[in-house]
């Protein structure tokens, strides 16, 4: 009689239909556009219809700017792809950013030394090893350590993340051009060596080809190969695998060999693919953002997609708010943040549904 | 437990990316000035909108900016771009402009977007911009393309391709007289001896530009101080506020008893108010962070330019290859003297040093005011009849000795 019923009370689903998963998802979306509305009239006073129009027509407005979005997206999506693997086995991969550089720097590297002596698809195929080769190393270092020593992933490849930086600015001072300047500039300008070529007029087609392959790739290698299921168990629980006779030390190494080998190659496609230029912001946040799309996708390569697209289409349309409007770069960072919030806030509603006190029947 | 890791780690990443996201902006910014701002400029635009002419009304202009309106070095281009677009009655409509654009394959994008958009003449405004402004000069003939700082213009092989850069070593020289009278005043009143009298200077990169600088400012000290040395820190980043102000903090630690900079933050002026050390800014007044300690500021006037340039496209005329102006047309200019604090007739010295840049009687590497180790600099392609000629070949700064009495760590 005296002990009161909350008002609301959390209670765990027992099923979500799909059905349920996407409604929710959408209304978070809506409820995230309408709140995004009330933050631009409050803030800014313009039209949010208009302010929304602009993010449209910034990201997708000409087959130029839709091209631009689309190189930004897949090298994001790759970077995702990448350390999918590590986060599903619940290893804290945290440095994507400093093997996307090291993969970056691996690759302005071959370009400027071997730019001469080698014929472009031989160069390309080279920087393709190599930079997925300088990716690995830079994964596989934090890997070994947890693995021999149990030391904190997450630390170690943060700190590796700054240590690449270093690198890079070391390099930086044989390459820069003019000297002093602390920047190299394009590389290869006039030769075009180690430049992806174009293929049907388009210069950003190959990066689509290889982002796609590798999407497909690991969704395989995650959803039906035996090291997919053992990534998944060790991520589960270290213990059952063991248990299971899996080789938990070993499957670490492995796995955070293949996640920096790929953000190694994203580190390529960047370089070779749309930048040919190296520098400390090669990487951009990017290693970062990534963690975002591969943990909002549950780990799923094709839904990393629509992830990717929608930040990359955000960020872009953010350029063109902040030209059209005269809205500082930071209003669309809030608007992105707010739609984030949304979306991952609403991973409770689907996890969990509300009941509210019934109403006391009188006796 | 682990959904509760969890929940941390994408908030620890949120974060991260957010911050890196917002990384290019120096400064701490808030929305409501900006759209203040904003809204002030649609309304100046209205006005000036009556009285366009003809020309001035078809032609579309495109910049693109390093940083935004919170940053002092793309802010100066900003108020550049718009005085010269109020003095040639073009409206705000008709500049487009990009901001926060990073030095890398984005200013292409935006370049080409600008081209695509219908610019006649397209800014980019940083080092690291040229590479990428002019690979989308190649692709659009028809249009101007001009680029401050770079170097590239003249060896570049097209027409449509600019430098321009400014005699800012000349204003320099000119915060280096009025740091050379305080100098002077606190030698006078025994609070240093002669030979304590050591400049700080906060430098960004070891490079032509940045050495020309603080060469300029130099010797504008010696001018007034004969026995004064400087010591050079480089922070190797153009805006750094933290470390700006570290290195100042390092410079006053050495003995320095006045700060000179050429780095874009208020961080070298406020370790300075700290310690009560007098100071020199660039860009900006700093007397609003450095009111006790902040003698002027050496500033650039782009609007002389972009004034020249858009006018040349009006007219129909083409741009030079490399443009390069200082006091003789006003592009150059220190900040209101901070006349509390600055030495008796410092005035009448900056009056002084001015009127000589201008009629040319006065040129700021006079080889007979400095040597290089130990030596007179010998004639070549830029020193003759007595001087450096700095930035007249080209219009990027080319000066890139150590002359004697500065010292670099």
């Amino acid at each position: 009689m005296n002990h009161k019923e909350p008002l609301v009370r959390m209670k765990k689903r027992s099923t979500v239909s799909l059905k349920q998963a996407v409604l929710v998802r959408l209304i978070a979306v809506l409820l995230s556009l309408v709140v995004c509305a009330v933050f631009i009239v409050i803030v800014t006073q313009q039209n949010p219809i208009q302010v929304y129009a602009g993010i449209i027509d910034g990201a997708v407005g000409t087959g130029r700017r839709a091209w631009v979005t689309i190189r930004e997206t897949v090298v994001l999506l790759l970077i995702a792809v990448g350390l999918a693997p590590a986060f599903k086995m619940r290893f804290w991969n945290i440095g994507a950013e400093g093997q996307v550089l090291m993969g970056g720097l691996a690759s302005a590297a071959l370009m400027i030394y071997l730019g001469d002596l080698l014929p472009n698809f031989v160069l390309l195929i080279v920087i393709f090893v190599a930079s997925m080769l300088a990716g690995l190393i830079w994964g596989y270092i934090p890997a070994f350590f947890k693995a021999r020593y149990n030391t904190n992933e997450t630390l170690f490849t943060l700190m590796m993340n700054y240590v690449a930086m270093q690198v890079v600015t070391f390099c930086i001072v044989f390459w820069e051009n003019p000297a002093g300047s602390n920047t190299v500039g394009i590389i290869n300008a006039a030769s075009q060596k180690g430049w992806f070529p174009t293929i049907a007029g388009n210069s950003y087609v190959l990066n689509v080809i290889i982002v796609l392959v590798f999407t497909v790739l690991m969704y395989y290698y995650m959803a039906y190969s035996k090291q997919g299921y053992e990534i998944a168990v060790v991520g589960e629980s270290q213990n059952t695998a063991r248990y299971a006779g899996i080789n938990v030390k070993r499957v670490i190494k492995r796995t955070m060999m293949i996640s920096g080998a790929i953000c190694g190659l994203a580190g390529m496609v960047i370089v070779c693919g749309a930048g040919h230029t190296i520098s400390t912001s090669t990487a951009n946040g990017r290693g970062f953002t990534a963690i975002i799309v591969a943990w909002m996708a549950k780990f799923n390569p094709f839904f990393m997609i629509l992830i990717s697209a929608l930040l990359v289409f955000m960020q872009q349309g953010a350029i063109q708010i902040a030209t059209q409007f005269g809205l500082n770069k930071n209003a669309s960072d809030i608007i992105t943040g707010i739609i984030l919030f949304f979306l991952i806030g609403c991973e409770f509603f689907i996890n969990y549904e509300l009941e509210f006190r019934k109403k006391q029947k009188e006796a | 437990m682990k959904k509760k890791l969890l929940a941390v780690l994408l908030c620890v990443a949120m974060t991260a990316s957010l911050a890196a996201c917002g990384s290019s902006s120096s400064s701490d910014s808030s929305s409501d000035t900006t759209t203040e701002e904003t809204s002030e400029d649609t309304e100046e635009a209205e006005e000036t909108e009556t009285a366009d002419s003809s020309a001035a009304s078809d032609i579309k202009i495109g910049v693109i900016y390093v940083g935004d309106e919170n940053e002092g070095y793309s802010a100066s281009h900003i108020n550049g771009v718009a005085a010269a677009a109020e003095a040639l009655g073009i409206s705000s409509d008709q500049i487009i402009e990009k901001t926060n654009i990073p030095e890398d394959e984005t200013c292409y994008d935006a370049a080409v977007d600008l081209a695509e958009q219908g610019c006649d003449i397209i800014f980019a405004t940083s080092f690291g911009h040229e590479d990428y402004l002019f690979q989308a000069a190649t692709e659009y003939p028809d249009i101007e393309f001009c680029h401050a700082t770079g170097y590239q213009a003249a060896s570049y092989g097209l027409d449509n391709v600019h430098n321009y850069f400014d005699y800012i070593f000349e204003a320099r020289y000119v915060s280096g007289v009025v740091a050379g009278m305080k100098i002077q005043e606190m030698i006078d009143n025994g609070e240093i001896t002669e030979d304590e009298a050591k400049i700080g200077y906060v430098g960004a990169y070891p490079y032509a530009e940045v050495i020309s600088g603080f060469t300029a400012f130099y010797l504008g000290a010696k001018s007034i101080v004969d026995s004064v040395t400087m010591e050079v820190k480089y922070t190797n980043s153009w805006a750094d506020i933290s470390l700006e102000n570290e290195t100042a903090q390092a410079l006053i630690a050495d003995g320095c008893i006045m700060i000179g900079q050429h780095a874009d933050t208020t961080g070298a002026p406020s370790a300075c108010e700290d310690a009560g050390v007098y100071c020199v800014g660039y860009n900006i007044d700093m007397t609003s962070v450095a009111p006790s300690v902040a003698l002027t500021s050496s500033t650039n006037n782009w609007e002389v330019y972009y004034e020249y340039a858009i006018s040349c496209v009006l007219n129909g005329e083409s741009i030079v290859t490399d443009w390069a102006e200082g006091y003789s047309s006003g592009a150059v200019l220190i900040t209101d003297l901070n006349e509390d604090i600055v030495a008796e007739g410092t005035q009448e010295a900056v009056d002084a040093a001015e009127a000589a840049l201008k009629d040319g009687s006065l040129h700021v590497f006079d080889t007979s005011t400095f040597t290089v180790d130990g030596e007179t600099l010998a004639d070549d392609d830029y020193v003759y009849d007595g001087y450096y000629h700095e930035s007249e070949l080209a219009s990027a700064p080319s000066f890139s000795y150590i002359i004697d009495g500065i010292t670099e760590k």
